[in-house]
């Protein structure tokens, strides 16, 4: 069973911490993987301004790095930051690996006319012709995501260690929300491009439980043809790309992304103030109903964090914090390992019909039921 | 030796041996009654006068001679005319056992002579192979630990499917956002009844399926849908509120469509869709045949037509000339006629042809659903050669189908039905759920809520398969008043209701130790297996032994 935690705050802090708090609900799983998202990074060596892309990957051999660099310098991207992991090897199960890297890098300067939506489709493309290339070559590059403020590490091995490893203790490297999930391998073998979090033009969702509609669902996805709808190494990918499809192609709000992997029935459509609306989403939107079980923990690109379960909540998640300072955890002893000071009776398992949003203001928690009329300018 | 002369022999002479069916007649058992003979709907049996010799040997007189016993027993005939059907009617009206019919092991040399008079071989029913792909199907894909099965008793699942064009996402909001038509779209449970006339049924059972259809939807809340077939539905139903429920079917007869379109006005709701029937799976590229037996005075009324005359439909659709006229004609017509509140969908055989249909439906926006019709459906009356050796198997026409469409990433947006042997050995659910694992939005089932609602005798091996002429011993398939009346509407009403109570509750049983509980699982193609690994491979499905 896959491990989930996320923490968000306004201060920036070490991903370490979210990593003591897997270590936490260690029982959970056994120790395949880590996967970590961060946002609003901050480098103790570096003072990022936050619109810079950042290329996060591995190059598994020095002739790798040296075709990405290559591939990067004739795109016209100019490399401003380049973290250098304080790296122990020999704490890496895997063997294959030469250079983590994190790195900063100016736009080209032919894009200076283009729209955001441009160049957010151009950093998509960048990130797949990386991977793409890694392919060609024998799976010697590895690249996770490429966008401005966020930074993606994954790596096969027990959490605690792959942080200790990699150095994430020493407070180089911060961030004010982080996503970290614990791997456990199931069914689609261990690959680091399986390991959760999934990101794709900001978005980032984490999953825990098996996606049992994984393949219509995959299939579905497939068929759009469109960048970025690949891979599937893991069935809860497609929970990253559903989320990406309605913020980013439906431009529906995030409420709606509760309604499309897990629509009411229709006797509670029938008497919803948006019923008719809703009923023909779900129609539409049938081929992306998810049966779980499943719990959805996800990011947007304004630091917004929000966690959504499957229709039969069989995978609880739970929800604690104060103001400023908020966790996300697939067990309760993982939100009291990242925030041990809060008020435990305001914590809160999302329900069937809940999602539950934390702004990126941090204020307080979101508790959105299905059953609320949301707003909806195009349509409803 | 007896001389050959005397024996009373020609080309097509047969005896009980020959013939597919042979009655086994106890007559230390039998009363006289006369009942099996009376009920035989082939007449088939008779009772006979017969004499036996019994030989009488008197050693002390030394003398030998025979005495003759008189006994009245029950014989077959032997004419393909009166061939024994395998029925059992007998069996069932006989009050002491002494009657039945048993299957002959030997090859039949009926089926030779079943031409007589130059005429081939004619019989409702099926193509009597027992043999079902689908039955082979498993499903494997079991949740144990990382995700757990579900409780199928206590759980809720979410069980049914939508009939009608669904558009895709950002049409569907864009249309909405400007106000545009959204195509109809019906929730419909996935196991519809599938075409069978007002004609080819008779009242009563058309009545009883009716009635456990509205019960089905307004008492146990199973929103299941039954289709008409050709030849229109009763005035008083195309007026009722029970309209919603049914499929009303179009094809190349058009009979019954007079009083159709005259309803419309006076309609309460609109019917469930519209099925324009270019095919049929048991018979492709022959029309309904509705024979002369059957057209009663109350079939004539309703299709507009004498009584008593036979009632063959084109082979095609005879204002059509090409799959795009088909489409714009009949499609936008029909839609039109109900303002496009109705879904309308064609009903094709299997064929491998049909990818090339299915992609035209895609292009064309009124276009809500493609039916496509298995070598393995049933029918009211064909030529056995048509319902034996035409069409295609509904397993690999509807995956290719369906896998098309996924290539297009346009997979229900035309929901995909498949029928043809949904059930044909009794095993509906698992068949239907296979087929829905492999692409289809839902399935029709005809032969087998006849067996299973109405007591249809019909099987794999040629039972019975006489729905063509009217002789239906159960009153299913005939218009003829004294055989329907053996049908109670209200028995058959009830069978309905718990054929399809037992049908949600084993979909339940299948789905639960998927896991999946919150959508019909269509296309969830790593669920399923199948022991052969060319079927495997062509269905793009696992291979497990």
């Amino acid at each position: 069973m896959c491990r989930l935690a996320l923490k968000t705050a306004s201060e920036p802090f070490s991903p370490y911490e979210v990593l003591t708090a897997m270590e936490a609900m260690q029982e959970g799983y056994d120790g395949s993987g880590l996967g970590l998202l961060l946002r609003g990074v901050e480098f103790a060596d570096y003072s990022y301004r936050g619109k810079d892309p950042i290329l996060s990957g591995i190059a598994h051999s020095e002739e790798a790095l040296h075709r990405l660099n290559a591939f990067m310098e004739k795109r016209g991207f100019g490399l401003k930051y380049d973290h250098e992991f304080e790296v122990d090897l020999t704490n890496i199960e895997a063997k294959d690996r030469w250079k983590y890297f994190l790195r900063v890098y100016k736009q080209p300067t032919s894009w200076a006319g283009f729209s955001q939506e441009k160049v957010d489709q151009e950093l998509l493309l960048t990130r797949l012709a990386i991977r793409k290339d890694g392919e060609e070559h024998d799976a010697d590059l590895t690249a996770f995501s490429f966008w401005p403020n966020v930074a993606v590490i994954k790596e096969v091995g027990w959490p605690l260690d792959v942080g200790n490893a990699l150095g994430l203790n020493d407070d180089r490297i911060k961030a004010r929300v982080c996503m970290a999930q614990g791997r456990q391998n199931t069914n689609y073998g261990i690959n680091l491009y399986a390991c959760h979090p999934f990101f794709i033009e900001g978005v980032a969702t984490m999953t825990n439980g098996e996606n049992t509609a994984f393949i219509p669902i995959k299939e579905y996805l497939t068929g759009m043809h469109l960048p970025g709808y690949m891979g599937y190494q893991s069935d809860s990918e497609v929970f990253a790309h559903i989320l990406h499809f309605v913020l980013r192609r439906l431009k529906l709000p995030l409420e709606a992304y509760k309604h499309i992997i897990t629509p009411l029935k229709t006797e509670e459509l029938d008497v919803h103030p948006q019923g008719e609306f809703l009923k023909g989403l779900r129609n539409a939107c049938r081929r992306f109903i998810i049966d779980g079980p499943n719990c959805v923990i996800g990011t947007l690109p304004d630091e917004t964090c929000f966690m959504v379960q499957d229709h039969k909540k069989l995978r609880p998640g739970t929800v604690g914090g104060k103001p400023g300072e908020w966790a996300m955890a697939s067990e309760m002893c993982g939100v009291d390992a990242m925030i041990p000071d809060r008020d435990r009776s305001n914590d809160f398992q999302p329900m069937r019909e809940n999602s539950v949003i934390i702004s990126p203001d941090r204020k307080d928690m979101t508790i959105w039921s299905q059953f609320n009329q949301f707003h909806l300018t195009q349509a409803a | 030796m007896v001389s050959i002369q005397s024996i009373p022999s020609n080309p097509s002479s047969l005896t009980h041996v020959d013939l597919q069916w042979i009655i086994n007649h106890r007559e230390d058992r039998c009363t006289l009654c006369g009942k099996c003979t009376s009920v035989c709907p082939k007449e088939s049996i008779y009772l006979a006068y017969r004499r036996q010799r019994m030989p009488k040997l008197d050693i002390q007189k030394n003398r030998r001679g025979s005495e003759y016993r008189v006994f009245t027993g029950v014989r077959q005939r032997t004419q393909p005319a009166n061939r024994c059907i395998g029925c059992g009617m007998c069996a069932q009206v006989c009050p002491n056992e002494a009657i039945a019919p048993a299957p002959n092991a030997n090859d039949p040399r009926v089926k030779l002579l079943s031409n007589d008079k130059g005429e081939a071989w004619k019989r409702g029913g099926r193509r009597n192979v027992r043999e079902s792909l689908l039955d082979r199907i498993m499903f494997n894909r079991i949740s144990m630990l990382t995700d757990p099965a579900l409780d199928a008793g206590r759980h809720e699942f979410q069980l049914n499917t939508l009939l009608g064009r669904v558009l895709p996402p950002d049409e569907y909001l864009r249309r909405k956002a400007s106000g545009e038509w959204i195509p109809p779209v019906r929730e419909i449970f996935p196991f519809v009844i599938g075409s069978m006339s007002f004609g080819a049924l008779s009242p009563n059972m058309w009545l009883g399926l009716l009635q456990g259809v509205a019960y089905c939807n307004e008492v146990l809340g199973i929103p299941v849908v039954m289709a008409t077939g050709e030849g229109g539905c009763p005035p008083w139903v195309l007026r009722s509120p029970y309209l919603k429920y049914i499929i009303l079917q179009i094809a190349s007869g058009y009979f019954g469509w007079d009083e159709i379109i005259r309803a419309i006005p006076e309609m309460q709701c609109d019917p469930a869709a519209i099925e324009i029937k270019y095919g049929q799976g048991a018979k492709p590229g022959d029309g309904g045949l509705l024979m002369w037996f059957k057209v009663s005075k109350l079939i004539a009324r309703l299709r507009g037509v004498p009584e008593g005359v036979d009632l063959p439909s084109p082979p095609v659709h005879q204002t059509l000339y090409s799959i795009e006229e088909s489409v714009m004609k009949m499609i936008q017509s029909l839609s039109m006629a109900w303002g496009f509140r109705v879904p309308v969908y064609p009903k094709i055989s299997g064929s491998t042809s049909a990818k090339s249909v299915l992609n035209n439906l895609v292009r064309n926006p009124y276009a809500s659903a493609l039916l496509i019709d298995g070598v393995d459906g049933g029918t009211g009356a064909a030529y056995n050669v048509s319902m034996d050796a035409t069409g295609h198997p509904i397993a690999s026409n509807l995956r290719e189908c369906y896998l098309d469409l996924v290539a297009q990433g346009r997979q229900n947006e035309i929901p995909l039905f498949a029928a043809g042997g949904v059930g044909k050995n009794g095993n509906v659910t698992q068949n239907g759920l296979g087929l829905i694992m492999l692409g289809a939005s839902g399935v029709h089932i005809g032969k087998y809520i006849m067996q299973s609602a109405s007591g249809c005798l019909g099987s794999e091996r040629n039972r019975c398969n006489v729905c063509n002429i009217g002789i239906c011993p159960k009153g299913i398939t005939s218009q003829n008043p004294k055989l329907y009346r053996r049908l109670d509407p209200d028995k058959v009403a009830e069978r309905v209701a718990e054929t399809f109570m037992a049908i949600r509750t084993e979909m339940r049983k299948v789905l639960a130790p998927l896991g999946r509980s919150q959508s019909l699982p269509i296309g969830m193609s790593d669920a399923i297996g199948i022991d052969d690994p060319a079927a495997a491979e062509r269905l793009k499905i696992k291979y497990i032994c």
